[in-house]
């Protein structure tokens, strides 16, 4: 990798060019990570390691809009479980399953930093907060 | 103690989307005054000021400035730490939704004092809704000619908790796998690209443009003898009023807790996070400074109804996961520690498993390559010293 004088290392950057690849298809397929490697010149590992290293990179297709539930202690001690049924209800899915239709991935994830407002979610990029069974439905509709 | 807005000061006073608010309210003063002394006055004002690093380490600021500034090499790099993924910790998200310009100033000091042409911000992914904002404020100072020789950019994370480690950080900026380093060299000599570099939290520069503004002496009159200044706090869990406060170093934990956020039946309050420390309530006016416990400012209570082991498992289970697998003692100590709390979970602990968890304890204090292992067996160790019975009832006869 160069570490010459540029000021911006993006063009270099190979997580930067997963992102980008992941934002274009979803996720990073075997033969986008082999291309991706030899635009680099590096093996095929040094990019698998990478992108299956973060836990927002994935390596398998994913749902349009990935829904991510805070499970860590601030939203456990706001029962967070009964946000994660209350999804399970109405998609019809497990954490770590995505949708027959494609249109949800569903997973469980770490500190958000919204404790103040727990439970709470991610929808994609949205953050979702003091939420209630009730709202869940709600929510979920507006995501295509 | 009474709360104190030095680094909040800013927060519900201006328009984070419009530079002129800021820039009237004195905006930008402090790195003009900067750039009026010389690079080692800004250096010895901020040591002389006592600031300490407000991420959970501590480390002085001013000393690691000076270190980046006198390692040779033209080409330097500053960086501030926007990857809270502590447990409980929200502080630096409140800062950059209510006030980036504060800490462009202070990236842009820390710059000047160091040496640098370039600035990062590292953004954990999970603010992503944050980039736009935090970007557009880059952009103003930029275009309003305040950075001036010097550049930010914006760099964003891709979800790991161990990329809030600083050595794990430089690796994930430059496009690696977030694994933590072997030190030395440290990044002062050796830090993103293996050039001199400075990093320090979001907080930790919010600090700077006052201290320049106000003076060493003013800021160091603040808080205690080894703890200069005011602590943010995120504080979450059991209490009525949960949210981010600004106290002076030094004040009782129960101030916070009880006074501010309204905690009631209190069993006890996990300090700085999952790699954090437990404080039953009977320590509960334990002073927040560096020389008691502080870490990033993580406050999460747990009342009276809250099962001891069930936290301490919780917390075991996440740092495992998030452990990088670099260095063994963390990654295989981590999960030997879930199998173990997970049986205690159950009520099936075993009567070895006591003295097991002090050993692995102590293997991974020492020997793990960063914070994270280091700090991993706090919760264990804690519980095991206040809290011994309910480990003992949860032995199998």
């Amino acid at each position: 990798m160069s570490k010459n004088n540029s000021l911006d290392k993006a063009p270099d950057n190979i997580l930067v060019a997963i992102k980008e690849a992941q934002a274009r298809s979803g996720y990073l397929s075997r033969s986008s990570i082999e291309k991706l490697a030899e635009s680099f010149h590096v093996p095929i590992n040094e990019v698998y390691g990478v992108a299956s290293f973060y836990s927002f990179l994935a390596i398998k297709p994913m749902g349009r809009n990935v829904i991510r539930i805070c499970r860590s202690l601030p939203c456990y001690l706001k029962n967070c479980q009964i946000i994660i049924d209350a999804v399970k209800q109405e998609i019809g899915i497990k954490p770590g399953q995505t949708t027959a239709d494609g249109r949800f991935s569903f997973e469980l994830t770490n500190c958000i930093g919204l404790c103040d407002k727990a439970p709470a979610m991610l929808i994609n990029n949205d953050a979702h907060v003091d939420l209630t069974p009730e709202r869940i439905s709600q929510i979920l509709k507006s995501y295509k | 103690m009474p709360q104190v807005r030095i680094v909040l000061n800013k927060c519900g006073i201006i328009d984070p989307k419009q530079i002129n608010t800021y820039v009237d309210k004195d905006g930008f003063k402090a790195l003009k005054k900067a750039r009026e002394m010389t690079p080692e006055a800004v250096i010895n004002e901020v040591k002389a000021s006592g600031l300490r690093g407000r991420g959970g380490a501590g480390f002085p600021c001013g000393l690691k400035w000076e270190g980046a500034r006198s390692s040779p090499g033209e080409e330097k790099y500053v960086i501030c730490n926007a990857d809270e993924g502590e447990v409980g910790t929200f502080k630096d998200r409140y800062i950059l939704e209510n006030d980036p310009f504060t800490l462009i100033e202070g990236i842009a000091i820390a710059g000047y004092a160091v040496g640098s042409k370039q600035g990062y911000i590292y953004l954990r992914a999970e603010y992503h809704y944050l980039l736009d904002l935090l970007s557009g404020a880059v952009d103003q100072a930029r275009e309003s000619g305040f950075l001036d020789g010097f550049d930010i950019v914006v760099r964003e994370g891709a979800g790991a908790y161990v990329c809030g480690e600083e050595s794990a950080l430089m690796e994930s900026i430059e496009g690696k796998r977030g694994e933590s380093r072997y030190r030395p060299p440290f990044p002062t000599v050796a830090g993103l690209w293996q050039k001199p570099s400075t990093i320090n939290n979001v907080e930790t520069l919010m600090n700077v443009p006052q201290i320049i503004l106000n003076g060493s002496d003013w800021y160091s009159k603040i808080g205690t003898e080894r703890s200069k200044g005011t602590k943010v706090f995120s504080v979450s869990g059991d209490v009525g009023k949960p949210g981010v406060y600004e106290l002076v170093l030094g004040t009782p934990l129960r101030e916070l807790v009880e006074t501010l956020a309204s905690a009631q039946n209190i069993k006890l309050v996990q300090i700085g996070g999952a790699t954090g420390r437990i404080v039953p309530y009977d320590m509960v006016d334990t002073p927040l400074a560096f020389e008691n416990i502080l870490g990033a400012g993580a406050i999460t209570v747990f009342d009276e109804s809250r099962d001891v082991i069930n936290i301490v498992y919780r917390t075991m289970e996440f740092l495992a996961e998030e452990s990088c697998g670099k260095c063994t003692p963390c990654r295989q100590g981590s999960e030997a520690m879930v199998e173990i709390l997970e049986r205690f979970d159950r009520g099936k602990g075993l009567k070895k498993d006591i003295r097991v968890l002090k050993e692995l304890s102590d293997t991974m204090i020492l020997s793990s390559l960063c914070g994270l292992g280091q700090a991993a067996p706090f919760s264990v160790m804690d519980t095991l010293k206040y809290f011994s019975n309910d480990y003992e009832k949860r032995i199998q006869s």
